[in-house]
């Protein structure tokens, strides 16, 4: 009998607390509910505040705000203010389509900024192109896609990737090659493309290395070990790192302890920035190098701007920028003027009206969102300095147009995307001439 | 100088133009070349640099190549300012004015101050915006590398020599032969001298000089050095007489066994410092979960705590005692102890002595507390990673025969030793010891004998976290130190300790070892996801087979 008690009493409690917390939730939404006003504009902010990507990611929901806040200073858009509605998909890959969901059928938000990983993208791909809604995507990525509601502010291959191997080969002179990535789809796909671009350009199937670790990999003797002896067969040896997130601090550890310097065997990262560098001691990888669109160490007058604007937004002087929040700015700057164009936030219309939109971007040149829903953007390789900053060694003479689809892969050589009435299709196959065929 | 470089070119008189592979080698050819260049100027007024090109203008080019062959040309104008001025350009130092139309200034920045680095001389009237830092890449870096190898082969140190004789031995190059024989001939200290005739002989094989009997002699030099590169070296030559063949085919055989002993040497330390990461995460754990038998799923937030601890203190010093940063270590370790543990004394005793039996709530419970953890350093710190600095005595490698040995791993490996050693001490030999184990045994019967069982089971929580939090500071020299720290260690840590047998310390540090050891010599077979992947399930079996792992505790203290 007593246990029967209890248990009825712990169900009273149960039922209590969650009354009580449907009651704070209620009456939360009720309150954003009556305090956002009709005469505003939202935009949600998709990126994950808590978790794994956190690191990364927190930046970006950082500088959204910021550019909304310059937005409503300038006097808004449309005559509105603009309002940042933020969510935590806490690096769930899942919980990003549900959150994705709720900004756009509860907050009934006119675009969305956000996602970082490739994952949590085709994770929220199906709820955009279902509520016709508006996805800027700010990060490199493996290409091979191209949504009618998605717009990829970030690289593709081949404005990153493909330029960096280019570098290496023509002023390195480097014959030899180690892919190392991290276990996941944009390093398993960038480095078949770079695979088979190698191999297109003469490369031997024994002079090419490739290697994949799980996320968070932190004991890379053997592995350096191993790159150091493939590194050692007499020819010129080079390291095409792809490795994401947290794995890089230990890596860059590991490889300065064994002592190979960029001098013997330089390592180019994908994912590797600034504010990775932040948590490393850079001497011993002076020389090491990265591919980005964006440097903070560019020297331009709307970059000392931006960063200005960033330090006084955050009120931190030292905290750096990097390449994913020119993407963002970008993103948004284009989003913006196509508003503007579009003379309304209707996602149709709005869609419609980014193609064409070109806007300055933060390295002194313009970028043009392409009918492929990628935009043009120049290429720089800077190698790592001594002050965890990168010096710019190389750039593209001007800007560089995305392949959605690389050519070099045999699933998609044939396939291009063009957004413009009347083809308007993302993967319309010029040997068919059919649109949503793979190409054979 | 001048005198050296005459010999010197005189001697690489008809040099066969050697093939453009590599870079160090098209550095040093480069190196050459200018040498062979200057030598007319150099020859006639040895004394008298400023009647020669200016080597200085050179590096105020935005091209690199110019800078790297101005780098070279400098090395040996012979040129006073020289040496000064290209240690300047590996420190980031030098600069470039380029205010006036005429030649640029090439200054040397000290401190706020610039100097002119063709005179010496304080340089005045420097405005800022005019100054450019010279342009570096990987390319001029390996020219400064040269060239420093060239003049550091007659440096006054015997090991600047031995490292320059190493830096000559890694390019090879055929061009380098009368360099090396002079440098030889000089060469009073043993070991330099061991290494310079590597050197030669590694550059009279590259090239097509030397009778066969040379050659051969050569070739066993380098059987004797017996490392990687030196087999490797004899792999890439091909169209040999008949017997340099032969000397060759038997040294690579016996090279390659040589090689694959070292191999599974360097393996088991491999597993054996991957072991020791292990056993530090997990020590702490052997306690609380272990001796305890709580399920302290915020273990690793006491390891991050630890790793943070570790942060801060070096935060201090850099802003306050900048020369204690070598021993930043030492002064983290007992401070990471205090933190964690009193951070677990606080856990047990606001939160998990009202949970001990009912191990389903501990789990959510301890799991819920380390999200709240990481999300309250997260704000405190913010999401990024921080920097730790490794102290110049944890930097670098070490080689051991064909061993490579990294300090940091090796300076972990005697650490868990260490922390191994006093665990062990104070649960066997110390009152509080015996208390716990008396606690955790049967605690009616400990209370019967007036231990006051709360107190005692706090304590062991404090001593298990604190021991996580020393554990932050080892892994705070090879992985991030981010909020997320802790959570990459957890599942092993529970692994470890599980496959080791719930209740024993000895149990805990075999595990680790074979586990760090089996995952190091699976990763070449089976590559690191697969290899995590077999480890995983071979666990899983062994854990179906032996439910208490692999060293169970005996007697009646299992039964409760």
């Amino acid at each position: 009998m007593s246990r029967v008690l209890s248990s009825r009493s712990n169900m009273g409690r149960w039922l209590r607390s969650t009354a009580l917390a449907a009651a704070a939730l209620v009456s939360a939404t009720a309150m954003s509910a009556t305090a956002h006003a009709e005469d505003t504009i939202k935009v949600g902010i998709l990126h994950s505040l808590s978790g794994t990507m956190a690191i990364s990611e927190t930046t970006l929901k950082d500088v959204m705000l910021m550019l909304i806040d310059q937005q409503n200073k300038k006097g808004g858009l449309l005559g509105k203010k603009l309002e940042a509605v933020v969510v935590d998909p806490a690096s769930n890959w899942p919980l990003f389509a549900e959150k994705a969901r709720e900004l756009i059928t509860v907050d009934h938000v006119a675009a969305v900024f956000g996602c970082w990983t490739s994952v949590s993208r085709k994770s929220v791909l199906p709820v955009f192109e279902e509520t016709n809604n508006i996805l800027f995507y700010p990060v490199q990525y493996e290409g091979e896609e191209s949504s009618k509601n998605v717009f990829y502010t970030g690289a593709a291959p081949n404005q990153q990737a493909i330029p960096a191997v280019d570098y290496l080969m023509n002023e390195d002179k480097v014959k030899r090659w180690v892919l190392a990535g991290t276990d996941y789809v944009y390093p398993r796909t960038t480095n078949k493309i770079l695979e088979a671009y190698l191999k297109s350009k003469g490369v031997a199937a024994e002079d090419i290395m490739i290697n994949y670790t799980p996320f968070g990999h932190s004991d890379w003797q053997s592995i350096v070990a191993d790159i150091k002896k493939f590194g050692s067969a007499g020819k010129k040896t080079a390291v095409v790192s792809t490795i994401n997130g947290d794995a890089n601090v230990p890596f860059y550890k590991e490889l300065g302890n064994q002592g190979i310097k960029a001098t013997d065997i330089p390592v180019v990262a994908f994912s590797v920035g600034e504010e990775e560098l932040a948590g490393i001691d850079t001497k011993p990888l002076v020389g090491h190098l990265a591919a980005w669109n964006y440097f903070e160490s560019v020297k331009s007058p709307i970059n000392t701007k931006f960063i200005n604007d960033w330090h006084e937004f955050n009120k931190k002087p030292n905290r750096t920028t990097n390449d994913p929040m020119e993407a963002a700015y970008i993103g948004f700057n284009m989003w913006v003027k196509a508003v503007e164009k579009a003379g309304t936030v209707d996602q149709t219309k709005v869609i419609d009206a980014m193609v064409g939109v070109a806007v300055p971007n933060l390295t002194g040149g313009i970028s043009t969102m392409m009918p492929n829903h990628h935009i043009t953007k120049p290429v720089l390789i800077g190698e790592v300095k001594g002050d965890g900053q990168f010096n710019v060694v190389w750039s593209t003479p001007g800007t560089v147009v995305a392949n959605e689809w690389s050519p070099y892969l045999e699933g998609s050589k044939d396939l291009i995307a063009d957004w413009r009435h009347p083809l308007f299709c993302g993967n319309f196959n010029v040997v068919t001439g059919k649109c949503g065929g793979a190409s054979k | 100088m001048g005198c050296f470089v005459t010999a010197f070119l005189a001697m690489t008189d008809g040099v066969v133009p050697p093939d453009p592979e590599g870079d160090v080698m098209v550095s040093i050819h480069r190196f050459l070349a200018v040498l062979l260049v200057s030598l007319p100027l150099l020859a006639t007024s040895p004394a008298r640099a400023d009647d020669a090109p200016d080597p200085f203008i050179g590096l105020a080019s935005q091209n690199f190549d110019i800078v790297a062959n101005a780098v070279s040309a400098l090395a040996v104008s012979g040129n006073p300012q020289a040496g000064a001025t290209i240690a300047a350009i590996e420190a980031d130092n030098l600069y470039v004015d380029a205010a006036d139309d005429g030649a640029p200034k090439i200054l040397i920045k000290q401190g706020d101050a610039y100097i002119d680095a063709r005179t010496g001389q304080k340089a005045a009237d420097i405005n800022e915006d005019d100054v450019n830092s010279v342009r570096v890449n990987n390319a001029v870096r390996r020219a400064i590398e040269a060239a420093k190898g060239g003049m550091d082969l007659f440096a006054a140190d015997a090991t600047t020599r031995t490292k320059a004789a190493e830096k000559v031995f890694t390019s090879h190059d055929a061009a380098a032969l009368p360099l090396l024989a002079r440098a030889i001939a000089a060469e009073k200290d043993a070991k330099a001298k061991l290494v310079m005739e590597q050197a030669q002989a590694a550059s009279l094989l590259t090239g097509d000089g030397g009778s066969d009997a040379e050659r051969i002699a050569a070739v066993a030099i380098l059987r004797a050095r017996g490392d990687v590169e030196s087999k490797s070296l004899l792999q890439s030559l091909h169209d040999q007489s008949k017997p340099v063949a032969t000397a060759i085919d038997a040294a690579t055989s016996s090279l390659a066994r040589i090689e694959q002993l070292w191999s599974v040497l360097q393996s088991v330390f491999y597993g054996i410092s991957l072991g020791s990461v292990l056993l530090l995460a997990a020590a702490g754990l052997a306690i609380t979960f272990g001796v305890m038998g709580v399920i302290n799923m915020a273990h690793g937030e006491m390891v991050m705590l630890g790793a943070y601890t570790t942060f801060m203190v070096q935060e201090v010093i850099r802003t306050h005692a900048p020369g204690l940063f070598a021993v930043s270590l030492f002064i983290a370790v007992p401070l990471a102890f205090l933190v964690s543990g009193v951070a677990g004394i606080l856990i047990e005793r606001c939160m998990i002595r009202f949970l001990y039996g009912r191990p389903l709530e501990t789990l959510l419970a301890t799991w819920g507390l380390s999200l709240i953890l990481q999300q309250g350093v997260r704000s405190i710190f913010g999401s990024s990673n921080r920097e730790v600095g490794t102290p110049e005595w944890m930097s670098g490698a070490t080689q051991w025969g064909g061993l490579t040995i990294t300090w940091n791993r090796l300076t972990i490996v005697i650490f868990a030793a260490i922390v191994i050693a006093a665990l062990m001490a104070v649960m066997r030999g110390t009152s509080l010891g015996l208390r716990m184990r008396a606690v955790t045994q049967n605690r009616r019967m400990a209370a019967a004998m007036g231990i006051r069982t709360p107190w005692i089971d706090a304590l062991t929580f404090g001593l298990g976290s604190g021991v996580a939090g020393m554990a932050g500071v080892a892994l705070s020299q090879i992985d991030n130190v981010s909020p997320n720290l802790g959570q990459g260690y957890i599942i092993d840590s529970f692994m470890v300790v599980v496959f080791g047998g719930v209740g024993n310390l000895w149990g805990t540090v075999v595990s680790a070892m074979t586990l760090g050891i089996v995952n190091k010599f699976l990763e070449p077979f089976a590559g690191a996801v697969l290899g995590k992947i077999v480890v995983l399930i071979a666990l899983i079996l062994f854990i179906q087979r032996k439910p208490r792992g692999m060293f169970p505790l005996k007697g009646r203290a299992v039964e409760q």
